[in-house]
């Protein structure tokens, strides 16, 4: 069961809110769909990202999955420790894999998200 | 035979010691570079390892020992063609008069090459239906640029600027896509019908004026002959775009399929496969592009033509201003050419009908003898290769796919290519070839039924192999972290030279 | 069929075993209507027989001349030791190592090449291998716009020809291509014009991404590749040096002069002519570029065992899992070429590389003495290493009759560069450690004999 206090998206996204912040990474099922991820791709602090638009790359031993905003705004930071540890996406996805925090430019947009449940649900059926 | 006993070795780094080798080259005068400014000069040595000749030589026969190749077993790698490398071909291309010719030659002491160039693309157009061949591209991908390219010309020539769009089936080799994105095209991917045909209704929906062309494996990467072919590229040309073959499975029609007959407008061939010509390792190849008539213009330069007095001469640079220009330097992988010309005219057309025959009749025996043990997702006769799925295997033991390729290395076997195409769950893709016997055939059979009763039996066995080779599975992921591409050299010694 | 090991009873038995009677039958999916005509080729030939039609034809070539002839091809000796290893099965019959637990021989030594040439050129990233150099100075120059997400390439007209037809080839929609012009005379004759190259990166509005140069460049002469480089920074773009291998044992490498990216013909590291390929091309990078190399990289990592060992890595920016979003299409690498270049230089060692540069240059003074006493005075004045051009008029028509008496004299500058007015009256010579005294002498002789006749009109 994934963190009951993220939302998700259907590319298997998850973003924590913090007032009109929004961190976002992937989840641990991704993760383990990838395998041990080697190198994470991310984009540069200032950049405009719109909702659903690619914002980076995330790249295992055998696989490369591009990564999906989900939520519109201006990257105003991205983890540091995942350079040295990608392999932090592995072993902590929600936490120190976190990927790139964003200002988010249009709160509606959280409507398009979805919750812990309907994510599970997501993902169980396959 | 399995590939056991040598240890690894150490680098020649490690087995360098300074002041060892030399020998081979005269000393130059003293003060031969003099004449050199000295900000353009070297200020210290390369550290390159200085080893005595004998050292050299145990040193890579050694690690040759440690390869698995065609001339130590049975390599049934889906999609790669793993047939034997006739050795007539390798002396051949290594005659003096092939191997030394320099070339910017003159044509006027070329004409033995330039005469082989020009029969051996009067072969392939005959073996495809193609009306001519460029033989300059290095190698298949570059062959497949060579067509888009050629294509997208073909657009623009007739101010046909909207065509943006290239559509391949999700079952295609990756170089396909990327290729498309080389020449500035969008890929569009079409997923595959259940039969594990291109879905053509599919296609034709996602036809139009935006379409450049379409690039097609016939037969498919899973082997499958693509029966409504003719439907489809009808389409392709009331859509106003055209086709492209990626000629990697042309072992598996040689005397039953012509490509250009069929409609195909433009072809790549992988010599590499088809044609024999060794691998080494992962290259050289060479990938030839056979033309219909609407592409002729536009094939790279310079072209090998015939003189009226039967004598051959290269094409003048701006002698043809419609040609795509040049893809590479020089006219051609022509050391590998030699090799695939030597292979097409030691069989003639009966021997390469018979290749294509063996090849496709030996494939199916092969997925009949495994039929019983692994899921074969495609209930029709496949042509020279076939995908068989360990999916049941591994809902029922968790073993793998992967598990199974490690474990065929214990038994002396290459695996079979793994994963590819992905539209098969646990899939294996197998190709015999026409080259290997039936024995060989059987006892590979045996072999990966014996793996998969294997799987429910021990199941670690599998998991945890291969156990006999010189190495276990490797640590990928810290390779791919923390990237180690070169040795480190303790500090450079001083290097005395004779000057 | 010659090399198929079918007997009609295994036909049987194993169509029997489809309950088929026919091998036809498996081609029943083939729709009438596209079933193939007959091929029509020219009938198979025995062994015996295809090695006399073989050899017949391998003779019509002639190889024999006294050969001055380089312009990107070079005539080395490689000690027989590399061609009698590269004749091992295991090394020629064997695959990719997709599989690096039976391929431990290929991946163990195109990491040693890689090593080697990252000594060579001095820079700490060398992919395993590009089909040549040209497609290694057009993956370069690509490389250059994706690192700097900019769409413009500056390359000297100083890049061999063919090299520069490629690069352009490949950038054909979307991204541009610019030559910067050589020095028309003076001291730095043909050589980049530096000048020339700081106009054209001063425009704002369209930003270089690299500048390519080549060292030497294809007249033979030494560029000042530390200067072009700063200027290449400046101004924000990458700088991309094309390099001969065996010149770097002598020459200052790339990653000296502050190059981003190298490139170039790994041929002359023991690799024979062959009439075009295939051959080696090299491509080496800083650290920094690692992610945007295309092409395959060894690397080396351990094994469940703890033992150390040897694995294509840092896959997945290869076409076939990054399929359209991929750096590059390239599939094969030029394995065996790689290895017959690691062999070559394993077996004569720095010393022996350095000899053969050296060497080179030295008979390519001779030469230069030989050719100016005959008659052709150099076309540039500035220093080279063991190539260059020299002017002899009417020089198609030189040419063409000294190779009726036996000398390649070079290539003809008006055939390689015709829009290069300055250089119709070029040969374009070089020398190496093969080229003997009797051989320049006859050359010498030969052209002194022809320009004499020449200048009394006399034919």
């Amino acid at each position: 069961m994934v963190p009951a206090d993220l939302r998700y998206t259907s590319d298997h996204e998850w973003v924590r809110i913090d007032g009109d912040l929004a961190t976002v990474g992937i989840t641990a099922y991704a993760a383990e769909q990838l395998g041990d991820i080697v190198f994470v791709e991310l984009p540069d602090v200032g950049r405009m990202l719109d909702q659903f638009a690619t914002f980076g790359v995330v790249e295992s031993v055998k696989a490369v999955s591009d990564l999906f905003a989900p939520l519109g705004g201006e990257v105003t930071a991205t983890n540091p420790g995942l350079a040295a540890s990608p392999e932090s996406v592995n072993g902590d996805p929600y936490g120190d894999g976190w990927m790139i925090q964003l200002r988010i430019a249009d709160p509606t947009q959280l409507g398009e998200l979805l919750d812990a449940a309907a994510y599970d649900d997501l993902v169980a059926a396959g | 035979m399995s590939v056991t006993g040598p240890r690894l070795q150490p680098t020649l780094f490690e087995r360098s010691r300074p002041g060892r080798g030399g020998g081979k080259i005269p000393h130059p005068p003293a003060g031969a570079l003099d004449r050199i400014p000295a900000d353009a000069r070297r200020t210290s040595p390369p550290a390159l390892p200085e080893m005595n000749e004998p050292d050299v030589v145990r040193h890579y026969v050694n690690l040759s020992q440690l390869n698995f190749a065609v001339d130590t077993g049975f390599y049934p790698l889906g999609s790669c063609t793993m047939k034997f490398n006739p050795k007539l071909n390798e002396w051949a291309a290594r005659l003096p008069g092939f191997a030394n010719l320099h070339p910017l030659a003159p044509d006027a002491i070329a004409q033995g090459t330039l005469q082989l160039l020009f029969e051996l693309e009067e072969a392939l157009a005959a073996i495809s239906g193609m009306r001519a061949v460029t033989l300059q591209p290095a190698a298949g991908a570059q062959g497949e640029l060579t067509g888009i390219l050629m294509i997208r010309a073909y657009h623009r020539d007739r101010g046909d600027t909207a065509r943006t769009d290239i559509l391949v089936p999700d079952s295609s080799h990756g170089t396909n896509p990327a290729t498309a994105s080389m020449a500035g095209f969008r890929t569009i991917t079409i997923p595959s019908a259940p039969d594990g045909g291109v879905d053509v209704e599919a296609f034709k929906a996602a036809l139009g004026p935006q379409t450049a062309a379409v690039m097609i494996t016939n037969p498919s990467t899973l082997g499958l002959f693509e029966a409504r072919i003719g439907e489809l590229l009808d389409a392709v040309h009331a859509a106003g775009a055209l086709a492209y073959m990626d000629g990697a499975n042309l072992n598996a029609i040689m005397g039953r399929f012509k490509p250009g007959e069929a409609g195909f407008d433009v072809m790549h061939f992988n010599v590499h496969k088809t044609f024999s010509t060794p691998h080494g390792g992962g290259g050289p190849g060479a990938g030839p592009v056979g033309v219909g008539e609407a592409l002729i213009p536009y094939l790279p330069s310079p072209r090998v033509l015939q003189v009226e007095d039967g004598s051959f001469r290269l094409e003048r640079d701006g002698e043809r201003p419609s040609s795509i220009g040049r893809l590479r330097s020089f006219v051609g992988n022509t050391g590998v050419l030699v090799r695939a010309y030597a292979y097409i005219r030691a069989h003639g057309a009966s021997g390469l009908c018979e290749v294509s025959d063996d090849a496709v009749l030996a494939a199916n025996y092969l997925r009949q003898r495994l039929s019983e043990a692994y899921d074969i997702p495609y209930d029709r006769h496949c042509k020279h290769e076939f995908v068989a799925s360990a999916a049941t295997i591994k809902r029922e033991t968790g073993v793998r796919t992967l598990d199974i390729a490690k474990r065929l290395i214990d038994f002396g076997y290459h695996p079979p290519t793994i994963y590819f195409p992905l539209i098969v769950e646990e899939g294996m893709l197998i190709e015999p070839t026409e080259t290997e016997s039936i024995e060989t055939l059987d006892a590979f059979a045996d072999t990966l039924i014996a793996i998969a009763a294997e799987a429910h039996t021990d199941p670690e066995m599998v998991t945890s192999a291969p156990h006999t080779a010189p190495v276990r599975r490797l640590d990928e992921a810290t390779a791919a972290r923390q990237p180690n591409l070169r040795w480190r050299s303790v500090p450079t010694f001083e290097m005395p030279c004779p000057d | 069929m010659p090399y198929g090991p079918h007997t009609a009873s295994d036909r049987e038995r194993m169509l029997a075993a489809l309950g088929l009677t026919s091998v036809d039958e498996l081609f029943d999916d083939i729709p009438s209507a596209m079933r193939a005509s007959p091929l029509d080729l020219p009938p198979p030939q025995p062994e015996l027989e295809l090695a006399a039609r073989l050899d017949a034809l391998s003779r019509r070539n002639r190889t024999d001349l006294a050969s001055f002839l380089g312009a990107g091809v070079y005539r080395h000796w490689s000690p027989p030791a590399v061609d009698q290893l590269l004749l091992r099965g295991e090394w020629y019959t064997a695959y990719t190592p997709y599989q690096p637990e039976v391929s431990q021989g290929t991946l163990q030594s195109i990491y040693e090449y890689e090593s080697l040439l990252a000594e060579l050129v001095d820079l700490d990233v060398v992919s395993a291998s590009h089909y040549d150099g040209a497609a290694a100075t057009a993956e370069a120059a690509l490389m250059t716009c994706r690192a700097t997400r900019r769409e413009r390439v500056l390359i000297s007209r100083g890049v061999h020809p063919h090299y520069r037809g490629t690069v352009a080839t490949y950038f054909e929609g979307g991204l541009e291509l610019q030559e910067i012009p050589l020095v028309a005379d003076g001291d730095a004759a043909g050589t980049t014009d530096l000048a020339a190259l700081e106009r054209l990166l001063a425009d704002r509005d369209r930003p270089v991404a690299g500048v390519i140069a080549a060292q030497p460049d294809f007249l033979g002469l030494l560029e000042p590749m530390p200067r072009i480089a700063e200027l290449a920074h400046a101004a924000g773009a990458l700088f991309v040096a094309v390099v001969e291998p065996v010149s770097l044992a002598v020459l200052a490498p790339p990653g000296a002069y502050g190059a981003d990216i190298a490139a170039g013909e790994g041929q002359p590291l023991g690799i024979a002519p062959q009439y075009g390929g295939p051959y080696l091309g090299i491509l080496a990078s800083t650290d920094a570029l690692v992610r945007q190399i295309p092409g395959r990289l060894v690397g080396m990592t351990t094994d469940l065992d703890g033992q150390r060992a040897f694995v294509m890595t840092m896959r997945a920016r290869e076409q076939d899992i990054r399929r359209d979003k991929a750096a590059s299409n390239i599939c094969t690498n030029q394995a065996l070429l790689a290895l017959a270049a690691s062999i070559y230089l394993a077996t004569i060692g720095p010393h022996g590389l350095r000899d053969v540069a050296a060497l080179g240059a030295s008979r390519a003074a001779d030469l230069e003495r030989a050719l100016a006493a005959a008659g052709a005075p150099r076309l540039h004045p500035g220093p080279y290493l063991n190539e260059f051009a020299v002017r002899v008029p009417d020089a198609p028509a030189v040419h063409a009759r000294l190779l009726d008496r036996g000398v390649l004299a070079g290539l003809v500058l008006a055939d390689a560069e015709p829009a290069d007015l300055s250089l119709r009256d070029g040969l374009l010579v070089c020398a190496t450690e093969v080229t003997t005294a009797a051989e320049i002498d006859r050359f010498a002789a030969a052209l002194a004999t022809e320009l004499a006749s020449v200048g009394s009109g006399a034919r």
